[in-house]
């Protein structure tokens, strides 16, 4: 069941510059377990837009199947939804955008989704450099069947039935380097501080941007011995940095020491600036990240924050080379070459 | 000797090795058949291959205008060693058997009854062409100018064909022009020109065009306001897809911008294909793909999604023989189940059945159309025979007045006047149709929730049995609408009054219309009915009712059709005949004839043994 929230508003609510308040971007009650990293992911995500002044309506949210493919509910009412088949998220994104190239798609799955049934259009969308945001909300287990390992459950790891986890993980941060992803980052449902600024970015950024976000599993997942509960994360995170999410025509206050301040402007404008922890770390180069992933997690840790952008590569319609209006606001009079055409392809088949 | 003696009526066979350029000198002779104003009907005879196998083409000539496979061949053009002789063996007694006599012609594929024309292609190009490619190319082009002096084939309008493919080229015309004189001196040197198997012009043709019904779909979607196309390259449909992208950059291009008017993405797989559809749909494009029969298997998941959720998608079936991989390259019309009751749970889809070219465009444009005033797949039912050989049709036509009928969909002002709460699922008419809102419409209202689950009227999820239930009798109600919305059938009457009739569909149509003709010259009279769409329209219950029995023909094993018709319609089975040719090739008049004697047959046994008893 969802629940839909009472109209009441306070009159003092702060608004963003559209005149929006925080609550005018909320959804529906969540159904989730109490706890869940999913609700603050919701959260974070309601935040951001509320920031970034996004007009509500103007945002598309799509998910496939699972807990985490649930919360578009919980978030953004006004914003047309779609919960579609599990693992085809993407595709169904990837349509969606195609139609109309001038909203905001906001995809949102889970590692089940993602790393298994969905392994193959998660792929394919990123290859696309789909302008959208893919959020996994990555708990290392099916909760919505009871608690199943899932794709990205470490070697080792155990949930609520002690049994370690025998496979190996697929790393979906990885993955999406390797697949071409243009925003690669991966954060933690526990730390809005950073999560908030890489939606913010993501949301701004031109082409496929994806954050894997470890999301524990409260109910059947954050045992002692698994290392996607909220214990082992916080104990093991490590961050490249940290981030300000700067939008267009803000002026940067910020100082820091020279060499470790990375600025990145996006294709609208705003700019993000990283104050990184590694002067090495370059979040332009494709493979410095990759081996940063790699070399914490041979150390046992897990690297947060923004990974890698690359914020001028041409999206899927820039590939295309479609027309600037969005194709769904095309009419007959754009579309239909009538009769003489078609008096011209008869006599060419005589 | 026997001699077929035939004057614009026969059927000749080219059989070729995959892959040596034959398709376009083959294309060329039938294309110069139809210039001669009588009518043909070409069909490529393909491996799975892309090089080196046998392949066929066979054109039917038929100054009548009987379009489908005849079954049997009359003139042999055997320039295939390895199918030498299985091509030996289907022809016609009395019939012709032309081959490359460079070599002298192996005993075993001698027949007393068939007459032999011998043409030294080999040595002819050996003497002519220093390049091997040359070689090649040129020999098939050398046996369509002997085949003008055999045939009476106009010499000039072979000539006018190949200044007409070579425009921009012009540097090919006079070698191509050479190689036909070659073959035409040949033949008109050593044979008495023309044979008893000959051909007359004709004003039979009219207006008609020849065009494969894949080409004439993907245009129907450029004229039907597709803009976006998913899909996953398969035989016998990949040419829907590269039809539509050929036609949309020369029709669909912003001339200020050069920028394009649609988008095509070529997806991972056909589940994909099928989701980037229903995207695109739910966000207010028109979006179809096409595929064949393994791809309606991936894709039923979505099609269920779309049923269920009604979203306005358009599917392509371009059939082949299954099931499974089955006979990628063969022609049958087995998807019916597979379409009509796609996915898991209580599902029915909407099915169109074209039958020629021209049906193929005007289907394709109406299916987008049906899509939006339904909120529903629509899935056309073509396959391979229609799809991917040239077809002859009446011309395509456009009627410039019409605008699109994007169906039940609110607009800004329209909610912004709304004073109750918007439903999705709201039945507001009565006929099982609600009314939709693309996403971004409106800053407050409108927004709703899409989704395979249940839902309450106002797209909530729901586990309430009534509801569950109420929404399910609707989508019924909304089937029941449709009928009023497809493409009624076609009532071919019989010359007398009788009570038995034949239902058929698709590409069945040709032969079945010249089954009618044959068993009417025997003094049995048939009505015919040729369905286009399911749900079926009540003139096709009418038309079962109104006959004592009534033949079903179609291209599968399990009588789909008919079974669907019985189910469907509640119609008691023995009312029903199955008449079914499924072998991959297309069907012909003399399946259906035989099999209809035979049937009848039976059941004059059995009314004579009742009067017994």
């Amino acid at each position: 069941m969802s629940y839909i929230r009472p109209n009441f508003r306070h009159p003092e609510l702060a608004t963003n510059e559209l005149g929006y308040s925080r609550r005018d971007y909320e959804g529906s009650l969540s159904t989730l377990c109490a706890g869940c990293g999913h609700d603050s992911i919701s959260a974070a995500i309601i935040q951001a837009c509320f920031e970034n002044a996004v007009p509500p309506h103007k945002v598309a949210k799509i998910s496939g199947i699972g807990c985490s493919s649930k919360t578009p509910t919980y978030f953004l009412n006004k914003s047309h939804g779609f919960n579609s088949v599990h693992g085809r998220m993407p595709s169904v994104a990837t349509g969606a955008n195609l139609a109309n190239r001038d909203m905001i798609y906001i995809g949102v799955s889970g590692d089940g989704d993602s790393a298994s049934i969905g392994f193959g259009q998660f792929a394919h969308v990123t290859r696309r450099n789909l302008n959208m945001l893919y959020i996994v909300e990555n708990n290392g287990c099916y909760g919505l069947t009871k608690g199943q390992d899932s794709a990205t459950a470490d070697v080792g790891s155990a949930s609520k039935k002690g049994v370690p986890n025998p496979y190996e993980p697929i790393d979906l941060c990885t993955t999406a380097l390797q697949m071409g992803a243009t925003f690669v980052a991966r954060s933690f449902s526990g730390d809005k501080a950073q999560l908030v600024p890489l939606i913010k970015a993501a949301i701004a950024h031109r082409g496929f941007a994806f954050i894997d976000v470890i999301s524990p599993c409260v109910t059947f997942n954050n045992t002692a011995k698994s290392t996607k509960g909220y214990e082992f994360i916080r104990d093991h995170m490590a961050a490249t940095g940290k981030m300000d999410f700067v939008p267009v025509r803000q002026e940067i206050t910020a100082d820091y020491t020279p060499g470790f301040t990375q600025e990145i402007t996006l294709h609208d404008g705003s700019v993000i600036h990283l104050y990184k922890q590694d002067a090495k770390l370059l979040a332009t180069d494709r493979d410095s990240a990759l081996r940063a992933v790699q070399e914490h997690k041979a150390r046992g840790e897990v690297l947060t924050g923004l990974l890698y952008i690359e914020p001028d590569d041409p999206d899927f319609h820039e590939i295309q080379a479609t027309v600037k209006k969005p194709l769904r606001d095309l009419d007959a009079s754009d579309l239909c070459p009538g009769q003489r055409a078609l008096e011209a392809i008869n006599s060419n088949l005589r | 000797m026997q001699r077929i003696e035939a004057v614009n009526d026969f059927v000749i066979r080219f059989a070729n090795v995959n892959g040596t350029g034959s398709a376009s000198a083959n294309n060329m002779f039938a294309k110069a058949v139809f210039r001669m104003g009588i009518p043909v009907s070409p069909k490529n005879i393909f491996p799975s291959n892309i090089q080196g196998l046998p392949t066929w083409y066979e054109v039917r000539v038929s100054e009548k205008g009987y379009l489908g496979s005849r079954g049997g061949v009359d003139f042999m053009v055997a320039v295939n060693p390895q199918s030498m002789q299985q091509d030996v063996d289907c022809v016609e007694p009395g019939g012709y058997f032309f081959y490359d006599n460079t070599k002298p012609l192996d005993i075993r594929y001698q027949r007393s009854d068939v007459n032999y024309i011998g043409i030294p292609l080999t040595d002819i190009c050996r003497r002519e062409y220093a390049d091997p490619k040359q070689r090649q190319l040129f020999k098939n082009v050398i046996y369509v100018g002997a085949l003008s002096a055999l045939l009476d084939l106009e010499f000039g309008v072979l000539k006018d064909l190949v200044a007409e493919q070579f425009k921009g080229k012009e540097k090919l015309v006079a070698p191509n022009i050479h190689a036909l004189e070659l073959g035409y001196q040949y033949a008109v040197e050593n044979f008495k020109c023309p044979l008893s198997v000959r051909l007359e012009r004709r004003d039979a043709v009219g207006e008609k065009i020849l065009m494969e019904g894949n080409a004439a779909i993907g245009l129907g979607a450029i004229y039907g306001g597709a803009t976006v196309a998913a899909w996953y390259p398969i035989t016998p449909s990949t040419s829907v897809v590269e039809a539509y992208e050929k036609y949309a950059n020369r029709l669909r291009i912003d001339p200020g911008s050069g920028d394009k008017k649609f988008a095509i993405a070529q997806a991972e797989d056909e589940l994909a294909a099928m989701g980037m559809v229903v995207g695109a749909a739910w966000n207010g494009a028109r979006a179809f793909t096409a595929t064949s029969g393994p791809g309606v298997s991936l894709m039923s998941e979505f099609l269920g999604l779309a049923y269920f959720a009604e979203v306005p998608v358009v599917l392509v079936d371009v059939q082949r023989a299954g099931p499974s991989t089955g006979m990628p390259t063969r022609t049958q019309q087995s998807d019916l189940f597979a379409a009509a009751y796609a996915s898991h749970g209580d599902t029915k889809h909407i099915l169109l059945f074209p039958a020629d070219p021209k049906e193929c465009f005007d289907m394709a444009a109406q299916s987008f159309e049906l899509a939006d005033q339904l909120q529903t797949p629509i899935i056309i039912m073509t396959d391979l025979d229609l799809g991917m050989n040239d077809n002859m049709s009446e011309p395509l036509e456009w009627d410039d007045s019409k605008n699109y009928d994007r169906g039940k969909v609110f607009t800004a002002e329209q909610l912004d006047a709304m004073k109750e709460r918007f439903g999705r699922y709201l039945d507001i008419d009565g006929d099982g149709i609600c009314y939709r809102t693309y996403p971004g419409t409106h800053p407050e209202k409108g927004a709703f929730f899409t989704r395979g689950t249940s839902r309450d009227e106002y797209a909530i999820y729901t586990e309430s049995s009534d509801a569950y239930v109420a929404n399910m009798e609707r989508l019924l109600r909304k089937f029941e609408t449709a009928k009023s919305y497809v493409p009624a059938p076609e009532f071919i009457p019989a010359a007398e009054s009788t009570k038995d009739g034949i239902i058929f569909f698709g590409t069945s149509t040709a032969a079945a219309l010249e089954a009618m003709d044959m068993l009417a010259a025997n003094g049995t009279h048939l009505d015919g009915m040729r369905v286009r769409s399911f749900p079926f329209n009540k003139e096709v219950e009418d038309f079962i009712a109104a006959h004592d029995r009534v033949f079903v023909v179609e291209q599968n094993r399990d009588g789909q059709l008919r079974k669907m018709l019985i189910v469907e319609c509640d119609i008691d089975p023995k009312k029903l005949l199955s008449v079914r040719y499924y072998g991959g090739m297309p069907i012909t008049a003399r399946h259906i004839t035989s099999q209809i004697h035979q049937l009848k047959g039976g059941a004059t046994v059995t009314k004579i043994r009742r009067k017994a008893g």
